[in-house]
């Protein structure tokens, strides 16, 4: 992970958990306006950042709003006022947020929030899945989901350059699994603020022609502009297509900022994370906290030399297409493993995505969905391996094929 | 700044072009004009969904000669507290274009619908939180941009297209929700009504609301040519009428110190003086399509007098806050 | 109808780039007032009742019509307080 041990030596090692490694990347970015409002898992982040406001280790404004809802339109009003803004949410909470994430996109803010994933009620369920933060695929925002509590602190400093970049300028949803991060105590290697805030440096805007003229894209009594406007049949096609470009835009930025940010801290991510694919015969592919649990099991697998790979989705949308393709390419077998449910559906969203994707390409890797964890269901090393020796089975099993399999359900 | 005369208020230009397509004779645009008319600098205005905003910012046109935001419905007062933090963070660390003005006031508009019923969490909290803004809702008793439906504003028997006058129930079966009450409840510093009718009282209420430091909110009632069924040239002589009978007093609540002192503006007070010139809720009724079946086949006296009887139990009650 | 702008050439955010001045409202009413500069007072409450904005105080301190605009409401002439603003039938 580390060039060298002054890569190391330069940065502080804390324990944190998942919230708190957020509030504290948080803390150091000290955006002008957090708005945000509390729920499991996500408290620890609400908390530590308003103690940081009490002690004066921060200056942003921390406005304790009364629902989610309104937390994101807080943001919108900040964001669009020139303020850097963020906000953090989980489950219900971001259900309650719908509208506004598509107004926060639509409205091109480069908002960031954490999400500590977690079950949709209902039935009510406060532990991990990605049935949240999944609904929100199409909203328009970018999603990083990350497998630890480095991550989410790495991720909490990359983000505003990825967000804020001119060809961007759309907000960010940093995904982690409830507890099983957020909760979860581990060694947390940080920057110092200086380093931090020159990584950032100060947020940019595009330049506009509104009405009154040439100006940036802001509000800002020197030159008025009107935001939020009424947009029918002759241009809200035109903004939505623009929306999805910038959308697409940001796989070259998310990747030109990480690369960036691996020159000050040694650690690098990229969109998509393949461990052991270069001769694997079969990899599962998935993202979040399982993708450790599934790295273990695949050292063990090649341990006993048994060709196995993985390969992490990092950034979810916009969807890493051809990273994707390249990764998987001498892979004969895949499994797709997800903490989501997209009721009715041929599969669940992942599945979708890649099965789409490889329409296109004439080596065609036969593919298994798996649905796993839900609602917080533990998702064990044996399970894992279990699906490694079926799908190297798989020519026996292909009578399976095509039906969504369910780990660890007791049907 | 030059005093508040008329005269010197109308030289002033306008913040909000014409050109905007709202209905011939609304009311909204003449509030709005009034309440700009107050303004005293640099201001950033939030603005509900609504008529208001879908007739002056039709993509790709805008009639706001200020910087202006619409974002949805039922969050225009978290709108505006996510403004007024981004603008005290901005000014705190003098980083910004932001940073430069003394004072950057906040103006929310909301409509009854974005007010009374699906804002009004937001606006609590944001007014609880003790947010540095002012909120004009633009009260015309209905939803209006979506045809006339019933809101938590609407008063007891107007016909809706979702009161409507029928055979069993009269219009609305419910009374209109004592917002004012609620509002004031919330300890804010200011609030007062406004009436278009009264232009130099609007400006000088809105000026004091922009003036006082943290929330203050300011009630007009916005008589609506197509939702109220008159004639558009009789827009003020309604509005008029809504003050003339105490359906809509005029009046002033301040907050210092814990201490709420209600104050009833010229209007009101000289009716409150001269009880023989207040008009009857009749007056008002009879010039509106929505309570056209309260008069039509016949007379409906026995809800004529509920109305009566109800405004004025509200008008003693608000003298006696006013200590009269 | 001018032409519209195509995607690459609008600017990200869906800000409006043209002000309202420019859609004439002027030809929506029937009717058109008509300002009596011999009983006008000057008292310029039409400038301030008027919806769209389309009565000026001149500089001699007589309000006047701007006819681009007007939307022929009648608010000014049922309002003006000494019955001076006569509102005319469009031919
Ligand atoms: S209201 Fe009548 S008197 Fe007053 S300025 Fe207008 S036209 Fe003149
Ligand atoms: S008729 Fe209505 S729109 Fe025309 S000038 Fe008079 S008040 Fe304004």
């Amino acid at each position: 992970m580390y060039r060298d041990d002054s890569e190391k030596m330069n940065q502080k090692l804390l324990g944190l958990n998942g919230d708190e490694a957020a509030a504290y990347a948080i803390k150091q970015v000290n955006p002008e306006v957090v708005a945000a409002y509390p729920i499991t898992p996500q408290t620890i982040i609400v908390e530590r950042f308003s103690e940081y406001v009490a002690n004066g280790l921060v200056d942003s404004e921390f406005v304790a709003v009364e629902s989610e809802h309104s937390a994101l339109s807080a943001c919108v009003g900040a964001s669009a006022t020139g303020a850097r803004a963020y906000t953090a949410t989980a489950a219900n909470g971001l259900a309650l947020m719908w509208e506004i994430l598509y107004i926060a996109s639509g409205m091109r803010q480069p908002i960031i929030m954490s999400i500590a994933n977690r079950a949709l009620s209902g039935p009510l369920n406060i532990h991990n899945d990605h049935s949240d933060s999944m609904g929100a695929r199409d909203s328009g925002w970018i999603q990083i989901y990350c497998e630890n509590c480095q991550e989410v602190y790495d991720s909490h400093i990359t983000a505003w350059r990825i967000a804020e970049n001119i060809n961007v300028q759309l907000p960010i949803m940093i995904c982690f699994d409830g507890f099983t991060i957020s909760h979860t105590m581990e060694n947390v290697f940080t920057l110092n603020d200086e380093i931090v805030q020159n990584f950032i440096g100060k947020r940019v805007f595009p330049k506009i022609t509104g009405h009154l003229g040439e100006t940036d894209l802001r509000l800002n009594p020197t030159c008025p502009i009107t935001m939020g406007a009424m947009d029918l049949q002759d241009y809200y096609f035109e903004h939505k297509v623009q929306q999805h470009e910038a959308l697409l835009n940001s796989l070259e930025v998310i990747e030109s900022v990480e690369n960036e940010f691996s020159e000050i801290t040694g650690r690098e991510y990229g969109l998509i994370q393949s461990y052991m694919m270069e001769d694997a015969d079969v990899a599962l592919i998935g993202m979040g906290s399982v993708m450790g649990t599934t790295k273990y099991v695949v050292d063990q697998l090649r341990s006993n030399g048994i060709k196995v790979g993985l390969i992490k989705i990092r950034c979810y949308r916009p969807f890493p297409k051809e990273k994707l393709v390249k990764a998987i390419s001498n892979c004969k077998v895949i499994g797709i493993i997800e903490k989501s449910l997209s009721f009715g559906s041929v599969g669940s969203p992942l599945y979708q995505d890649i099965k789409t994707v490889l329409y296109d390409y004439e080596k065609k890797p036969l593919i298994i969905g798996y649905v796993h964890g839900l609602g917080g269901r533990d998702t064990s090393p044996e399970n894992l391996k279990q699906i490694f020796q079926d799908l190297l089975k798989i020519d026996n099993l292909t009578k399976k094929i095509g039906n969504q399999q369910y780990i660890g359900l007791r049907e | 700044m030059s005093e508040l005369t008329l005269k010197n208020l109308s030289k002033k230009p306008d913040l909000i072009c014409p050109g905007a397509r709202l209905c011939s004779g609304c009311d909204e645009t003449i509030i709005v004009r009034l309440v700009l008319k107050a303004t005293r600098g640099p201001t950033i205005v939030t603005n509900a969904t609504g008529c208001l905003e879908v007739a002056t910012t039709s993509f790709p046109y805008t009639a706001w000669d200020l910087p202006w935001i619409h974002s949805a419905f039922e969050n225009t007062a978290a709108t505006a507290s996510g403004i007024e933090a981004a603008i005290k963070a901005m000014k705190k660390r003098k980083e910004g274009p932001l940073s430069n003005f003394e004072n950057i006031d906040v103006l929310a508009f909301a409509g009854d619908g974005g007010t009374y019923d699906i804002g009004f969490q937001a606006l609590s909290g944001a007014i609880e939180r003790g947010h540095d803004f002012t909120y004009i809702l633009l009260d015309n008793e209905a939803y209006m941009n979506t045809g006339i439906q019933r809101s938590g504003a609407t008063p007891f028997s107007a016909s809706t297209t979702t009161s409507p006058a029928g055979k069993i129930f009269l219009g609305k079966t419910e009374n209109k929700k004592p917002l004012d009450e609620i509002i004031i409840a919330h300890a804010l510093p200011y609030f007062a009504t406004i009436n278009a009718a009264w232009p130099l009282d609007v400006i000088k209420k809105t000026r004091k609301g922009i003036d006082i430091n943290g929330p203050t909110f300011l009630h007009a009632i916005v008589p609506c040519s197509r939702g109220w069924r008159f004639p558009p040239e009789k827009t003020i002589e309604i509005s008029r009428l809504a003050v003339q009978t105490c359906i809509f007093p005029l009046y002033e609540v301040n907050n210092y110190k814990g201490k709420t002192t209600y104050e009833l503006s010229s209007p009101s007070l000289s009716i409150a003086k001269r009880p023989e010139t207040k008009k009857t809720v009749e007056e008002y009724l009879k010039q509106q399509g929505r309570f056209s079946h309260l008069f039509k086949p016949e007379i409906n006296k026995e809800y004529l007098k509920q109305i009566q009887e109800t405004v004025d139990l509200k008008w003693s009650i608000l003298l006696d806050k006013c200590g009269i | 109808m001018s032409k519209l702008k195509k995607k690459s050439e609008l600017e990200p955010g869906a800000i409006p780039f043209k002000s309202s001045k420019e859609y004439e409202t002027g030809d929506w009413g029937i009717t058109y007032p008509k300002i009596d500069y011999n009983k006008c007072t000057k008292c310029t409450l039409c400038h301030f009742f008027c919806p769209e904005g389309a009565i000026n105080v001149r500089e001699d301190g007589y309000t006047e019509v701007d006819y681009r605009y007007c939307k022929g409401c009648g608010i000014c002439s049922h309002e003006c307080p000494v019955k001076c603003i006569e509102m005319i039938v469009k031919k």
